[in-house]
């Protein structure tokens, strides 16, 4: 695909593959940061009866730029009696968490950053990136506060890892495959063929599937909310408790790479909901492409449909944040271990009866 | 990096159990500049201990060096988020050691405005105790609904925050022609405002398990400790000052007395004291549709007096602040600046009670707490 | 329901000397007079009887009774001597609905009485706050310390009548 048409254009095989990997960073990852940090401003101030950043721009959609600028230009406070080589690490340990989770994720049929077989399993192990990165930032910054919060996210995010896991492998009991690329292809058709809607093959189990789908989506979505650590879910940045947790202490360009590095986690998990539970880049009902006969087109509408599905589940996650207040340390610790695992275990185990009979 | 003599040994004297944490006078969620010295265990509170100071304006000190009339604006500032009732608790305590009678439209304007101001205190409480739990929507709810009260103020005494405006002896201006007509529109634009209030954050399932059951009071420890107003009544005594010992004309309206029943958790839990005053937001609105009905046409300034010079004594009166029962003592010696003002604030004494109520729980409980009980550092510090 | 004059006679019946000088006809209410060392007893007598039941301590207030003779210095300002300072405590009822105000004073030179912090809870703030201001040293306060003013200020009780600005605090000019 994209590698071969770079490697036919560049004849250099490391060429080919550096290029590769760089075009989802630039093309849509950073793009995608900058939007929606707009894009969460926006839609906070309309559900709050308000305007949002209106000035820069028209009606305010070059804020984001306005603010990285800004924060590149700031001074790097470091505050004394740090740790010095952990402090400056962290942040680029969560960005490289973040964005590496992208090298796995189809984003089109054309395109896909690297065709791993083992998919889903290098996306939960490079996110788990991201806990040292914060256990690091929470350590370094000589901080009761920051300490506090590294320790809470970082019990969080470990807790909320394995109802993810329980759910990752139902859908691989039903596929067969770890491999995202090849889950999204799966999904082809019409919308019915999703796995949300009980998978491609056609019979009795597809509609004994269906609930047990929505309540592994329900499932996955809340403990992918946990990961990212957003509203209810955000004890560890609580403003109102902590200040600011694990980054109350960076300033100018590290801070920038903490909250982009937050935004891509978001797409990224959301993305990946999508590709498991919504087909992926598969379109709902058949491609313009192929009534027209246009065929160079379908990539770029399977790139729109995905876009899509991400954006939405972005949304959706703005939504709840701003929408619902947030859960004390023990009561999230309980909403995992007592509750969500084990609802997904059950699933696991009824669709595992399901598929072996 | 790290060789043999750079790894520290363990101290002896490093205690690993307790931690002093210091919610720092700089803080989101304190309401003001307060100090709350936290001793904690892991997670769970030993001991809260508060300090407080930091908004000292020495108002008492100042009342003395000042006449009567000039007093008022520096009540206003104590409880900066209820100031009409700051002025009316001390018009109130000055005609007292006066002796002198009030004409009807006074009364009626001094309620209209005093149940106004509960009503837009009791919103600034609720959507930043939303707020601290995590829930920034209602939040700006609250603060959107405020502003049309405080357009209101604006019309009568030309000041958003801080008016000036209830005078000893009477009120400052006559009410706008147009006051009676705006006051009476905001009446039926607030009733939803209050069902949607409780749809986004009263029956929140999350909002309830972050606040029932949290910092129970029960209802002696209230009383021992000079609890009083909806943090009273959240506990289960049904205990207001506009019915127990009424001030003003409040004997002849109408209005019921919320009290706590525990619904969602214990009797005198953070729930109850958050609900108390959506409740009492809902009787205000019953108070002022009464009051705007009756309002009766006189002078208001007929009753000012030209100097006011107090016989040699001394009063105590107190009136239902949002807050609590806000109490002034008076001490006059015949001349014209008072010898003592003592304020009883009703958020100074509230602050006592923080220590009771947080032993054996969380940090975000503290939060949860201390937004319950509804403090505001202008009134601590005086 | 009772009033000041009923109070006083109850407490003079069972206390005798400790209670004294009832002030009445005043402009706006009516006190009377309690000894310092016995006001921890009394109180507790206050709360605990049937008939009287004055469970809630409304305020408690510090006040310079101005009574002493002023020596004025050079540059305009007094000091005082002699004289005494006073506790006005105001309690109430919350079941019998009724109110007293009581009076305490104690000479200006050792202005030491009994903490009533063991009777109502609340009144450990409130004497924390009449020690800071203006200088009572209550005896079996369970914490006493200065709480408006910072905890090493020196320069004395600012609302007496004759408190006078210090020049410095911790190195910063205090009179601006």
């Amino acid at each position: 695909m994209i590698y071969d048409y770079l490697y036919n254009l560049t004849g250099s095989e490391a060429l080919a593959a550096f290029i590769q990997s760089l075009l989802p960073l630039f093309i849509f990852i950073l793009p995608f940061a900058l939007f929606a940090v707009l894009m969460e401003r926006k839609v906070s101030a309309h559900m709050q009866d308000r305007l949002g950043p209106m000035r820069v721009g028209y009606h305010g959609i070059l804020q984001t730029v306005a603010d990285i600028l800004k924060l590149v230009q700031k001074e790097d406070i470091v505050p004394a009696d740090t740790d010095k080589p952990l402090f400056n690490i962290a942040p680029a340990l969560v960005f490289v968490g973040s964005y590496g989770v992208f090298a796995a994720i189809p984003f089109s049929g054309a395109f896909v950053g690297a065709n791993i077989d083992l998919g889903l399993f290098y996306i939960v192990a490079i996110s788990g990136l991201i806990v040292a990165g914060i256990l690091m930032a929470g350590w370094s910054s000589n901080n009761k506060y920051s300490l506090l919060g590294a320790m809470r996210s970082a019990a969080q995010i470990i807790s909320y890892e394995i109802p993810t896991m329980l759910v990752i492998l139902t859908i691989v009991m039903i596929t067969g495959t770890l491999n995202l690329y090849t889950l999204s292809e799966m999904q082809t058709g019409y919308f019915w063929n999703w796995m949300i809607f009980g998978g491609p093959d056609f019979g009795i189990s597809k509609f004994i599937f269906i609930p047990l789908m929505i309540i592994a989506f329900v499932v996955i979505y809340i403990s992918t909310l946990a990961e990212v650590n957003r509203t209810p879910f955000d004890i560890p940045e609580a403003e109102s408790e902590l200040v600011a947790g694990y980054h109350t202490e960076y300033s100018g360009m590290k801070f920038a790479m903490f909250f982009l590095a937050e935004y891509a986690n978001m797409f990224a998990v959301s993305a990946i909901v999508a590709a498991i539970f919504f087909g992926g880049f598969q379109s709902p009902f058949g491609y313009l492409g192929n009534t027209f006969g246009v065929h160079w087109l379908i990539p770029f509408e399977q790139f729109f449909w995905f876009t899509a599905k991400g954006l939405f589940f972005v949304f959706v996650q703005m939504w709840l944040r701003w929408t619902l207040p947030r859960l004390r340390v023990d009561q999230l610790m309980a909403l995992c271990w007592k509750y969500l695992i084990p609802i997904a275990f059950v699933d696991l185990l009824i669709v595992g009866l399901i598929t072996v009979l | 990096m790290l060789t043999e003599e750079k790894i520290p040994t363990k101290p002896d004297n490093v205690r690993t159990e307790e931690m002093v944490l210091n919610m720092g006078p700089q803080h989101p969620s304190t309401h003001g500049v307060l100090r709350l010295e936290l001793t904690l265990q892991g997670e769970i509170i030993k001991e809260c201990r508060p300090h407080i100071g930091y908004l000292h304006r020495c108002f008492e000190k100042h009342a003395e060096a000042m006449t009567y009339p000039q007093v008022v604006p520096y009540t206003d500032r104590m409880d900066y988020l209820a100031s009409m009732y700051n002025e009316f608790g001390y018009a109130v305590a000055v005609e007292k050691l006066l002796g002198i009678e009030i004409p009807e439209r006074v009364e009626y304007i001094r309620v209209i405005m005093g149940e106004f101001q509960r009503i837009a205190s009791h919103l600034v409480a609720l959507g930043t105790y939303g707020a601290d739990i995590g829930a920034m929507t209602p939040f700006l709810f609250c603060f959107r609904d405020r502003e049309k009260i405080l357009s209101l103020f604006e019309l009568v005494s030309g000041a958003r925050l801080l008016y000036n405006y209830i005078w000893v002896g009477g009120v400052s201006h006559d009410l706008h022609p147009d006051f009676v007509r705006l006051a009476k529109e905001f009446i039926p634009y607030f009733r939803p405002k209050i069902k949607e209030l409780n749809d986004l954050l009263t029956g929140n399932r999350i909002f309830i398990e972050r606040t029932a059951n949290v910092g129970v009071l029960p209802l002696d420890t209230a009383i021992n400790f000079g609890i009083s107003g909806p943090n009273l009544r959240a506990s289960g005594l049904k205990w207001d000052l506009r019915r127990d010992d009424p001030y003003s004309i409040y004997d002849k309206f109408d209005f019921d007395i919320p009290i706590g029943k525990g619904e969602m958790g214990t009797v005198g839990d953070c729930w109850d004291r958050y609900y108390m005053r959506v409740l009492e937001m809902e009787q205000s609105l019953r108070i002022l549709e009464q009051a705007l009905d009756q309002i009766p046409e006189g002078d208001v300034s007929s009753a000012i007096p030209k100097r006011i010079k107090p016989p040699a004594g001394q009063v105590y009166s107190r009136v239902e602040n949002p807050r609590g029962e806000l109490g002034y003592f008076i001490i006059s010696n015949g001349t014209v600046n008072p010898f003592r003002i003592k304020v009883k604030g009703p958020s100074f004494v509230h602050l006592g009670i923080m220590n009771e109520l947080c032993k054996g729980h969380m940090i975000a409980d503290v939060i949860a707490i201390l937004g319950s009980i509804d403090i505001v550092l202008g009134e601590v510090d005086r | 329901m009772k009033s000041t004059e009923e109070v006083f006679e109850i407490l003079k019946g069972r206390f005798g000397d400790a209670i004294s000088e009832l002030v009445t006809g005043q402009p706006a209410e009516s006190y009377f007079s309690v000894s310092p060392k016995e006001i921890n007893k009394i109180c507790f007598y206050l709360r605990d009887t049937e008939e009287l039941l004055f469970d809630n301590l409304m305020n408690l207030s510090g006040v310079d009774d101005d009574n002493g003779e002023k020596k004025t210095a050079e540059d305009g300002s007094f000091t005082t001597f002699g004289g005494t300072l006073s506790v006005f405590y105001h309690l109430e009822s919350t079941s019998l609905k009724h109110k007293v105000t009581i009076r305490v004073s104690v000479p200006r030179e050792t202005p030491e009485l009994e903490s009533v912090a063991e009777v109502w809870r609340c009144a450990d703030w409130h004497e924390r706050e009449a020690y800071d201001l203006i200088g009572f040293n209550f005896l079996n306060h369970p914490d006493l310390r200065r709480i408006l003013m910072p905890y090493d200020w020196e320069a004395g009780h600012p609302l007496r009548k004759d408190y006078k600005n210090p020049e410095f605090y911790q190195g910063m000019k205090v009179p601006y």
